[in-house]
Order: structure tokens, then C-alpha cells, then sequence
């Protein structure tokens, strides 16, 4: 988008690099980890379609994720396939959410996925945690997102790890944080 | 039908045009394009204006394609409303690097104050 967004001064973080550990509200195991990783190799790939496509339509966010499987797997392909990060909570085998950071020019647009079953049991700030800890372990600087402003659940989330608005003026909430100084 | 299409440069715009305007060879609608300032398009209102008036030609069309200035959002739904347009179409937005659609300032501005009915182009 515009090359004009205004980025807070001050550092977010610092987090965590994954992997992580951790058992969430419901009691869960889950595990945080990078992807591409050695342990789930190809599967995650799989395992990141079959979330996608579980996903409640009602928790789409401006188009994403698309509803079809082959229009889910193109988009995965083109998000996981460019210069960009991207972590994955794991409860065993099964993926529970998914968070990514897409170049765009100087700096990266984030978006995070959990899956409802998943949902309001603390992964959603875990997984952020560590994609912003991946980030700033290979020197992202500036990180920025759009969300739709009645998301309130999402929009505290975002402000919690060091996410300012950047642009209160459209439909969507633009936010933006600075990781690393630049 | 009579419709607006306000076109100000931007992809999704152009893309809007495409397909606006073989709609209205197809249906026969009676099109008029306003092309409107867009400070964040790339080409001048004049260039854009000499594409829209080949793409209208090219389609055998004969539509009427006025440059709009001043406030985009503002003039096109207050030409709408003062011509009695039954619609106004307009580009449906862009799509962010990670696939998020994003409305134009433009396209909200219309979609929230018109009184004629928006079609958002995709």
C-alpha cells in the first residue's frame, strides 16, 4: 500500500523467537513453531489447508482466507511462497492457528489465523508473540496490518504487543509497529 | 439502464472500466464515464482520460466520458443524483500483498453518501 505509513518510534518487544511450549486455557498441549520447520516437513503444508479450510466463513477478515480448497491452496502458495515469515501453533498433528508476515516493500503486512475450536484460549497472543520474535531475529523492521475496527478482540490484541494506529480513516483500521531499529 | 462509472486510475478502476463498458455494449446501458482525480494514480487526467475514450471506441460504444474536477467521491455521487442515474459503478478495490481487499477512499465515500445504487466491480 502507500510508502507513507507512519511507524511508532518506539521498538515493540522484544519476544521470543520460536519455538515455543505452552499449555493454553483449555488445557491443551500446544506447540509454536516455525515454518518451514524439520519436524513437520511437508505435512505442515497439508495441515495448514486442512485448517483453512475448517475455517468459519464468518471469521473471514476483508476476502481471507478464500473458501474453496484450491483457491485456499494458490493463496497459501503465493503467502508461504514469497520473502516472508510464518509460524504455526501446533495441538499435536493438527494445526490451531497460523500467523504470517508478507514482504511488501521495505516492510512486511502481518495477518493471524486461529481456528475457532482454538479461539480466546491465549494462543492467538502466543503465536504473535513468536512471529514477531521470528521477525526481529532476521531484521524485520517495520510491520503493519489492516483489521476491521468492530474486531475488538483482534484490535487489543494488535495494541497488547506494541501495534499504534497508523490510518483511523477507512472501513479498515490501519495499524502499524516497528520491531528492530532502522 | 443509465449508469456512472467513475474512473480514476487506480488498477482496480481500469479494471472496473473493462468491464463496465462490455457490460454496457452487451446490455445495452447507457454509459458515462466520469474520470475523476485520483492524486495517488499514476497517469494525468488527461492521459487517463485519452485511454478511457479508446477503450469506449474500441467497444463500438457511444458513451459520453467527462473529466470530473474537484472532490472525487463528492462530484461523482452529486452528478448521479442531480442526472438521475440509476447506478454508479466503480472499481471494488485493491488487494493487499497478503490478499486483504481494501476499499478506496473514494469507493467509501460513495458506497456511505449516495442515494443511487453503488455496484463495486471485482
Amino acid at each position: 500500500m502507500s510508502g507513507d505509513r507512519i511507524y511508532p518510534e518506539e521498538i515493540a518487544g522484544p519476544f521470543e523467537a520460536p519455538p515455543a511450549a505452552f499449555a493454553d486455557r483449555e488445557g491443551r498441549e500446544i506447540e509454536v513453531r516455525s515454518y518451514p520447520d524439520d519436524e513437520s516437513g511437508e505435512r505442515a503444508f497439508e495441515a495448514l489447508v486442512e485448517m483453512y479450510t475448517a475455517f468459519d466463513p464468518a471469521d473471514r477478515a476483508q476476502g481471507i482466507p478464500p473458501s474453496r480448497e484450491s483457491d485456499v491452496r494458490s493463496w497459501l502458495e503465493t503467502i508461504l511462497g514469497g520473502d516472508g515469515y510464518n509460524v504455526i501453533a501446533w495441538d499435536g498433528e493438527a494445526v490451531a492457528g497460523h500467523a504470517t508476515l508478507v514482504a511488501d516493500g521495505d516492510a512486511y503486512e502481518l495477518a493471524i489465523f486461529v481456528l475457532q475450536a482454538y479461539q480466546g484460549a491465549g494462543i492467538g497472543t502466543r503465536l504473535m508473540e513468536a512471529l514477531l520474535g521470528y521477525g526481529a531475529e532476521h531484521g524485520v523492521e517495520k510491520v503493519w496490518l489492516t483489521v476491521e475496527r468492530w474486531n475488538r478482540a483482534a484490535v487489543g490484541l494488535y495494541k497488547k504487543v506494541g501495534f499504534e494506529t497508523s490510518d483511523a480513516e477507512s472501513f479498515e483500521l490501519e495499524m502499524a509497529a516497528r520491531l528492530v531499529d532502522g | 439502464m443509465k449508469v456512472l462509472l467513475g474512473v480514476g486510475g487506480s488498477e482496480d478502476s481500469l479494471r472496473a472500466l473493462d468491464e463496465t463498458v462490455e457490460r454496457a455494449r452487451v446490455a445495452g446501458d447507457d454509459l458515462t464515464v466520469a474520470v475523476v482525480e485520483n492524486p495517488r494514480a499514476d497517469r494525468t487526467p488527461a492521459e487517463l482520460a485519452e485511454h478511457v475514450r479508446s477503450v469506449v471506441a474500441d467497444a463500438g460504444l457511444d458513451a459520453d466520458v467527462r473529466r470530473v474536477e474537484g472532490d472525487a467521491g463528492s462530484r461523482v455521487v452529486a452528478i448521479a443524483e442531480d442526472e438521475g442515474f440509476d447506478q454508479i459503478a466503480l472499481g471494488g478495490g485493491e488487494t493487499s500483498p497478503m490478499g486483504k481487499i481494501n476499499l478506496g477512499s473514494i469507493a467509501q465515500f460513495v458506497l456511505l453518501n449516495s442515494h443511487v445504487s453503488v455496484k463495486l466491480v471485482r
